[in-house]
């Protein structure tokens, strides 16, 4: 007789780490470009 | 000196598309109007795809919902592996041509590789537990990928290893065009040898996978390849941008009495 396991807290967590980690190299890239940017602009004007 | 001047609007050989296309300022000019674009495309289609995945895919006949990890995993090892792909190709204009922009490319698509590299890996753990009974096993298509992650690994270490930017350049560059052979062997693991690892259901030639849940994978799929091109033409560009604001401040320094 075989023994089912609950699938759904894999899931979540397969789910969660997917998003966690577009979201997280998403925000970082954008600070990053945003910093770079200003920065650049900052020094066009020296 | 006229044949050393370069052509101001179109490249004059053919062929030299190419070499005109593949200068960091032409680049920016196509990035910054870009990149907004591509990024609500990214955002749609990967939100879409995991969202349809998630709650609206039916479950597998023998898997049961378990199947749902494969709207995260599979879209996460096609853009690892076409990352790879992207990373040899730019390492060998970098090699062959010297392009720079090839070689800020090779720069910024490593650590982003890799973050997809381990997110196939993560998932697929969190998938083999319930249906294989163990997070990992020394499978061949697993090994293969777990090494394209050792590699992406090292083309990051070695890229920012070198006080000589040039130097480290080529290093990594010769790293991701050795490491390139690694690419058909996962491809091909499922049929060169007997692993546990399913084979693959998705290929040039067709699908084995019913539409229903085809078409959330390929919807996913094509987000995260999205996601992948926009998160590094961003940062190549925030590259690019640091560079020359590096060599404002030099200028700048020079000047001062």
């Amino acid at each position: 007789m075989s023994q089912s396991i609950a699938v759904w807290p894999f899931i979540n967590a397969a789910y969660g780490v997917t998003v966690a980690f577009l979201a997280a190299a998403g925000w970082l890239a954008l600070a990053r470009y945003r910093r770079a940017a200003a920065r650049l602009a900052q020094a066009e004007r020296l | 000196m006229k044949e050393s001047v370069l052509p101001a609007r179109r490249p004059a050989r053919p062929g030299g598309w190419f070499h005109y296309l593949a200068n960091p300022g032409r680049f920016q000019k196509l990035a910054r109007p870009a990149l907004p674009w591509l990024a609500a495309a990214s955002l749609g289609f990967t939100v879409a795809g995991l969202a349809w995945g998630y709650w609206f895919a039916p479950a597998d006949w023998q898997q049961g919902d378990a199947a749902r990890i494969m709207y995260a995993h599979v879209p996460a090892a096609w853009v690892a592996m076409a990352g790879y792909a992207a990373l040899a190709l730019c390492s060998f204009v970098s090699l062959v041509w010297r392009h720079p922009l090839a070689d800020i490319a090779a720069e910024e698509i490593g650590p982003v590789g890799a973050g997809f590299t381990g997110i196939c890996l993560v998932s697929g753990a969190l998938w083999g537990r319930p249906m294989w009974g163990a997070y990992w096993v020394w499978d061949a298509r697993l090994t293969s990928v777990l090494i394209l992650f050792f590699l992406y690994l090292g083309h990051i270490t070695l890229i920012r290893a070198f006080d000589n930017k040039a130097h480290a350049y080529r290093a990594a560059a010769i790293l991701a065009l050795a490491g390139a052979v690694n690419l058909p062997v996962i491809v091909f693991s499922v049929q060169w040898w007997n692993t546990l690892h399913q084979g693959n259901s998705v290929s040039l030639a067709g699908s084995r996978i019913y539409p229903t849940m085809l078409y959330p994978l390929l919807v996913s799929a094509l987000g995260f390849y999205l996601t992948f091109v926009t998160l590094v033409v961003a940062r190549m560009s925030a590259a690019i941008a640091e560079r020359k604001t590096a060599a404002l401040l030099r200028a700048a320094a020079e000047r001062a009495p």
